[in-house]
C-alpha cells in the first residue's frame, strides 16, 4: 500500500518537474508576447526591447520594499515605453521574500526567462546572494536599495542606486557633528537587520572620530519590535539630547509614539529608511515634527520630475511614493543612459551588455529623482544626501 | 523609580501576550490542538476594526464589535473547512494544516490590505501620570489588563458553570465518553473555535492599540510569543495563560532593562526553559499521571 | 514465520524505494544536465533541496521514530552552517582540494550539532509532548540570538572569537567570517549536487540502518509505550537522547552543505520559521516514513518555484494546496485506496504462499 502511495507521489513529483521546465518557458513566452502587445507597435525600434528582472520581496513582511521598487521601476518602463525611443524594456520582478535562498530561486527563474540586465535585489542579505551569482555569470546588475557594502564588494559589474550603509552612518555622524545638533547621543538599531546594523557601525566609528559622545545603544529585533520603553528609558536616563534612529519608518513611528507618550522630546535623527514616515496610513504626522533625516528623495519636492512621478504612482498604485520606487525609477532611466550612451541593441547577449555597461557606468553622469550629477566608482554611486527637517507634517530642507 | 515605570511597561506588554495567550489556551484545552493560525486571526481582527474607523468612519466601540463578528464567522469556517475533517489524524496533521492556515491568512490579507503598514488609532486615548509625571499608565494598559481579567473571568464560568461549559470540559476530557452521554462533539468544539476567534478579535484591537502598527504579519510574532506564554502558564489553564502571558512580558523588559537589549530574546527562552525544567507542566498546569 | 518475513520485507522495501528514489532521481537530473535539459531555475534549487532532505530525514528521527515534537530543528542547522563556514573559511589555504574541504567542514558541522544536540537534549528530553515542542523552540531562538552577537574573524595569529561587538583587532590581511548581525559575505560556495547526493545517500544508509536495527526497534519502543519499555530493560533516558543527537548531527550536516551553496548566510535564515517548514516536510510525508520525506521535501521546496507562473497569488496558492495536501493525506479517499492496495497485496501473497 505504501507502494502504492508513493508511486503516485513519485509520478506526481516527476510530472511536476518536467511540467515545470516547460511549463516556466511557456509561461515567458506567453508573457512575452503579451507584454509587447501591450507596449504597441513602437517596439520595432533600433535600440530594440531589453530584458529587464529584479528580485524583491512581494510578499512577507518586507514586502513593502518590494512592492515600492516594482511599482516604481514599472512607471519608469512605462514611460519610457510610450515614448518609443530606440531603447524599450520589459520589466519582470520576481518574489524573493527577503531570503537570500530564495532569491537566487528567483534570480534563476529570471534567467531562464531571457533577462538581459539586471536590478539586483531590493533588499541587501537577498541582493548579496544574487550578487555572486550575477557576477559568475556575468549578467549586469544594478540594485535600487540594496545598500550593504558587501553588495559590491569584489564585483565589477554589480552597482548600487542607493547609498552604500557606511556611507549614511559616516555622513549622519559628520552631519550632526557639523550641525552641532546634539553632544550626547543615543541610538536604537535593530540588531538582525543587515541596514541597520551597518550603519550603526560606521556612525559609532564616525562618532567617535568628531567626538560626539554616544551615551546610549540599544538594539531590538523581529521578536521584539513592539515595546521601546527600556530603550527610550535607557536614552532619556543617561540624558541625550539626540536619538538617531538607523532604520526603517515603521519601527520608527511605534518609537515617536512611545517617545511621546513617556513625555521624552529629543531631537531625533534618522536616515533614508525614515523615508515614508509621513505618508504612513493613519499616523499622526505631528509626532514626527521636528525628525530630520538624511534622503535622498523627497515626495514632495516642487520639481516637475518629482511631482509628475508622484502623480503617476498615486494613480495607479493609491498611495504615495518612498525612496525604493524613487531608486527603482532611476535605475531604469540610469539604464537607458549607459545603453545609449555604449550604443547597446536588445541582440546583444548578457554578456555583451555586461562589458559595455560597465564602460559606460565609470563615465556616466546621470540626473534622476533621487539626486543630480551621479557617478559611480567600483559600484557605489556618489550623490548628496540631502538634510530634511520634518515641519508641519513635510520635508522641510535644512 | 525606573524600577517601578519598568514594572509597568512589563505589565502592558505582558497584558497583551495574555489576551492572545488566553485565546490560545481556550482552544488548545478543548480541542487539544494548538491552533498556529490564532495569531493571524488577531491580524484580521485588527484589520477590520482599522477598516471600520478609518473606511467607514465607525466608533471604537462598533468596530470592536464588528472585528468581534467577523472573526467568529471566520473562525468557524476555517474550523468546518479545514480542522473538522482532521479531526481523526493525528495532532501533528492538524498543527501542520492551522500552519496553512496562517500562511493563507497572511497572503489574503497581503492580497486584500496591501503590503504598506497601517497606523491604528487606539480605542481609548490618554494616560494616567503619577508621581509628579515620573510614572505614566496609559489608558490601553489599562484597558487591556482590565478586558484581561473580565476574559479570565468569564471564561472561567462559563467553562465551570453553563451547560456548553460542562460540555466543552466532557469533550476535553473524552471525546468519545462524551459523544456517548449526548453531547454533540462536532458543535461544541464550533463554539469553542467561535469563542477562541472573537477573543482574538479584541486581543487584535489591544495589540495594535498599544503598539500601533499594522501589516499582515502582525499577528505572527506575537502570537508565537503568546503561545509561549500559555505554555508558561500551563496550557489548558486560563489563569495560567493570564499569568504566563504577564510574566512573559514582565521578564522581557527586565531582561532589556538590566541584563542587555541584545541578548534579550536568548534570556526571555532561556527563563522558560527554567522554569519548564523545575514545573514541567508550566506554572498552573494541571499535572496528569501517565497510564500504563 | 509470515509475521518476520513480512518485517523483513517492510525494511527492505523501505531501503528499496528510499534508495531507489533517491538514485533514480540523481540519474535523471545528472542527464538533463549533461544533455543542456535543465532549467536554471531547478538548477539552482538542487543544493537546497538535498539540504531539506537530509533535514527532512533527520527530523523525522525524532518527530516519527522517537515520537517527540520539535520545532528547533533549524539551531541545529545554523550550528552547522557557521561552523562548516568557519572551517572552510579558515582552512582555504591549507587544503585547496574543494570537496575535501567540505567533506572536513560537514563533519565539524555534525559535530558540533551533535554536542548542542546533547547539551539541549540532556534537559528537554525530560519534557513530554507540547512542553518539549516549546522548549526546542526557544532553544532555537536562543541559537540564533547568539549566533547574531557573534563575531568570528581570523587573521596570521589565529581565530578570534568574540560575543555582542567585536573585541579583537584583526591583523593586516585579517578578514572577519561572522560578522555579528552582518552574518557571513563573500564566501566560496562549495556545495555541488553530487555532495548533497552524497550526503543525502550517507543519511539514508546510517538512518535506515539504525531504524531497522536493535536500537531502533528500542527507540520505537520508548516512543509507543515509555513505561513498557524500561519495565523491560530499556534505557528511556539514552535511547531518546541517542535519537536527538543523531539527528541533530545529521542537521548540522545539512546546515553545512546549505550554507556552503550560497555566498551569505545570516543567523535570522535558521529561525523558527525554517523549523516548521522542515515540520512540514517530515508530517506531509508520513511520520516515520522516510522515503515520504524525501518526497514531500523535494515537492514543498520546487513547489513555490513552479506557481512563479501565478505571480501575486503564488503564495496564496502554496497555503491552499498545502492545506489540501494535509487534507487528502487523512482523507477517506486516502484510505479507501490504500486499503484496495493491501488487500491486493495480501492476495497476492496468500497466492505465494499457497
Amino acid at each position: 500500500m505504501r507502494k502504492a502511495l508513493s508511486m503516485l507521489l513519485a509520478a506526481a513529483m516527476c510530472t511536476s518537474l518536467l511540467a515545470g521546465c516547460g511549463g516556466s518557458s511557456d509561461t515567458g513566452a506567453a508573457d512575452n508576447t503579451a507584454d509587447s502587445a501591450a507596449d504597441g507597435a513602437s517596439t520595432s525600434a533600433a535600440g530594440g526591447v531589453f530584458k529587464l528582472g529584479g528580485t524583491g520581496p512581494l510578499t512577507g513582511a518586507a514586502a513593502i520594499y518590494g512592492n515600492a521598487a516594482k511599482n516604481g521601476a514599472q512607471i519608469a518602463v512605462d514611460e519610457i515605453n510610450a515614448e518609443g525611443g530606440a531603447i524599450q524594456f520589459e520589466l519582470k520582478y520576481e518574489d524573493d521574500e527577503h531570503d537570500a535562498e530564495k532569491a537566487v530561486n528567483a534570480y534563476n527563474a529570471l534567467k531562464d526567462w531571457g533577462m538581459q540586465i539586471s536590478l539586483g535585489s531590493v533588499t541587501s542579505k537577498p541582493c548579496e546572494a544574487t550578487a555572486a551569482e550575477t557576477f559568475a555569470d556575468r549578467i549586469f546588475a544594478l540594485t535600487p536599495s540594496a545598500s550593504s557594502v558587501a553588495v559590491t564588494a569584489d564585483k565589477d559589474n554589480m552597482y548600487q542606486m542607493c547609498f552604500a550603509d557606511p556611507n549614511q552612518g559616516t555622513a549622519s555622524a559628520q552631519y550632526i557633528a557639523d550641525q552641532k545638533l546634539g553632544s550626547k547621543i543615543a541610538v536604537i538599531y535593530k540588531n538582525d537587520d543587515v541596514y541597520s546594523s551597518g550603519i550603526y557601525e560606521k556612525f559609532k566609528a564616525e562618532a567617535d572620530a568628531k567626538g560626539l559622545e554616544i551615551v546610549s545603544a540599544t538594539t531590538f529585533t523581529d521578536a521584539s519590535a513592539n515595546d521601546f520603553s527600556v530603550q527610550l528609558g535607557e536614552a532619556k536616563s543617561a540624558g541625550a539630547d539626540l536619538l538617531f534612529l538607523p532604520m526603517y519608518y515603521q519601527p520608527a513611528s511605534l518609537i515617536l509614539k512611545q517617545a511621546h507618550d513617556m513625555g521624552y522630546a529629543p531631537k531625533f535623527f534618522g536616515v533614508d529608511g525614515m523615508d515614508g514616515i509621513l505618508t504612513l496610513e493613519g499616523f499622526d504626522t505631528s509626532l514626527a515634527e521636528g525628525v530630520m533625516l538624511l534622503t535622498p528623495f523627497n515626495a514632495d519636492a516642487e520639481d516637475e520630475k518629482t511631482k509628475s512621478f508622484v502623480e503617476k504612482y498615486k494613480s495607479q498604485f493609491g498611495d504615495v511614493p518612498n525612496q525604493f520606487a524613487a531608486d527603482a525609477y532611476d535605475c531604469v532611466y540610469a539604464y537607458k543612459a549607459a545603453l545609449e550612451q555604449a550604443g547597446c541593441t536588445a541582440d546583444m547577449s548578457a554578456e555583451e551588455l555586461c562589458d559595455k555597461l560597465i564602460e559606460a557606468f565609470s563615465s556616466l553622469t546621470f540626473d534622476g529623482l533621487t539626486g543630480e550629477t551621479m557617478t559611480w566608482t567600483d559600484g557605489a554611486v556618489s550623490k548628496e544626501p540631502k538634510g530634511m527637517m520634518i515641519q508641519n507634517g513635510a520635508y522641510v530642507g535644512m | 523609580m525606573t524600577f517601578l515605570s519598568y514594572l509597568i511597561s512589563g505589565i502592558s506588554l505582558g497584558s497583551v501576550y495574555a489576551i492572545i495567550a488566553l485565546g490560545y489556551t481556550m482552544v488548545y484545552g478543548i480541542a487539544k490542538m494548538l491552533n498556529f493560525a490564532h495569531g493571524d486571526v488577531i491580524m484580521v481582527g485588527a484589520y477590520i476594526s482599522f477598516c471600520a474607523t478609518s473606511y467607514l468612519g465607525l466608533s471604537p466601540l462598533v468596530s470592536v464589535v464588528l472585528a468581534i463578528l467577523v472573526c467568529t464567522v471566520l473562525g468557524i469556517v476555517i474550523e468546518r473547512l479545514a480542522y473538522k475533517p482532521l479531526r481523526q489524524a493525528p495532532a501533528l496533521a492538524v498543527l501542520i494544516t492551522a500552519i496553512g492556515v496562517s500562511y493563507f491568512l497572511q497572503n489574503a490579507a497581503l492580497l486584500i490590505w496591501k503590503s504598506d503598514p497601517k497606523t491604528f488609532s487606539a480605542v481609548a486615548g490618554g494616560s494616567i501620570k503619577l508621581f509628579g509625571g515620573e510614572l505614566t499608565i496609559s489608558a490601553v494598559t489599562i484597558v487591556t489588563v482590565v478586558s484581561c481579567i473580565v476574559i479570565m473571568v468569564g471564561l472561567t464560568l462559563f467553562t465551570g458553570h453553563t451547560k456548553m461549559g460542562t460540555a466543552m470540559r466532557a469533550v476535553s476530557e473524552d471525546k468519545g465518553a462524551a459523544q456517548l452521554m449526548g453531547i454533540n462533539v462536532n458543535t461544541t468544539i464550533s463554539v469553542t473555535f467561535a469563542i477562541g476567534s472573537g477573543l482574538a478579535a479584541i486581543a487584535g484591537v489591544l495589540l495594535c492599540s498599544a503598539y500601533p502598527t499594522l501589516m499582515p504579519t502582525t499577528g505572527s510574532m506575537p502570537g508565537i510569543k503568546a503561545f509561549t506564554a500559555a505554555v508558561f502558564g500551563g496550557i489548558g489553564s486560563i489563569p495560567g495563560a493570564m499569568l504566563g502571558g504577564i510574566l512573559l512580558g514582565v521578564i522581557e523588559i527586565f531582561s532589556k532593562a538590566y541584563i542587555s537589549t541584545q541578548l534579550s530574546d536568548a534570556i526571555v527562552f532561556a527563563v522558560l526553559i527554567v522554569v519548564l525544567l523545575v514545573k514541567p507542566d508550566g506554572l498552573l498546569g494541571k499535572h496528569v499521571s501517565e497510564k500504563v | 514465520m509470515k509475521k518476520t518475513k513480512n518485517l523483513l520485507t517492510a525494511g527492505r522495501r523501505d531501503y528499496l524505494i528510499s534508495f531507489g528514489i533517491v538514485i533514480l532521481a540523481f540519474a535523471v537530473v545528472q542527464t538533463m544536465i549533461l544533455t543542456g535539459n535543465i532549467t536554471s531555475s531547478l538548477k539552482g534549487q538542487l543544493v537546497p533541496i538535498c539540504a531539506y532532505i537530509v533535514m527532512a530525514v533527520s527530523l523525522n528521527l525524532t518527530v516519527g521514530i522517537l515520537g517527540e515534537l520539535s520545532l528547533g530543528h533549524a539551531g541545529f542547522m545554523s550550528v552547522g552552517a557557521f561552523a562548516g563556514i568557519v572551517v572552510t573559511t579558515s582552512l582555504a589555504d591549507v587544503i585547496p582540494f574543494a570537496p575535501l574541504r567540505l567533506a572536513l567542514a560537514m563533519i565539524v558541522g555534525g559535530l558540533l550539532a551533535a554536542v548542542a544536540g546533547v547539551i539541549i537534549g540532556v534537559p528537554v528530553l525530560r519534557l513530554k509532548g507540547d512542553y518539549l515542542a516549546i522548549v526546542t523552540l526557544a532553544f532555537g531562538e536562543i541559537i540564533k540570538n547568539i549566533v547574531n552577537v557573534l563575531y568570528i574573524g581570523r587573521d596570521a595569529k589565529g581565530l578570534h572569537v568574540s560575543l555582542l561587538e567585536p573585541k579583537f583587532e584583526l591583523a593586516e590581511g585579517g578578514k572577519m567570517i561572522i560578522n555579528g548581525p552582518m552574518g557571513v559575505s563573500g564566501v566560496a560556495k562549495l556545495s555541488t549536487f553530487t555532495s548533497g547526493f552524497v550526503l543525502i545517500l550517507i543519511t539514508l544508509f546510517l538512518v535506515l540502518n539504525l531504524i531497522h536495527s536493535r536500537t531502533g526497534r528500542a527507540i520505537m519502543s520508548v516512543r509507543d509505550n515509555s513505561i513498557a519499555a524500561e519495565s523491560v530493560g530499556i534505557s528511556v533516558t539514552r535511547y531518546k537522547l541517542l535519537a536527538f543527537v543523531i539527528s541533530a548531527a545529521f542537521a548540522g550536516m545539512a546546515g553545512t552543505l546549505y550554507a556552503m551553496n550560497f555566498s551569505t548566510v545570516t543567523a535570522a535564515k535558521f529561525d523558527f520559521n525554517t523549523s516548521i517548514l522542515v515540520l512540514v516536510f517530515v508530517v506531509l510525508g508520513g511520520l516515520g516514513n522516510i522515503w515520504g520525506s524525501i518526497i514531500a521535501a523535494t515537492l514543498l521546496t520546487v513547489l513555490p518555484e513552479l506557481l512563479r507562473a501565478v505571480r501575486d497569488y503564488r503564495m496564496l496558492i502554496y497555503a491552499i494546496l498545502l492545506i489540501a495536501m494535509m487534507l487528502f493525506n487523512n482523507s477517506k479517499l486516502k484510505v479507501r485506496l490504500m486499503e484496495k492496495r493491501a488487500a491486493k497485496r495480501d492476495s497476492k501473497l496468500n497466492k505465494e504462499a499457497d
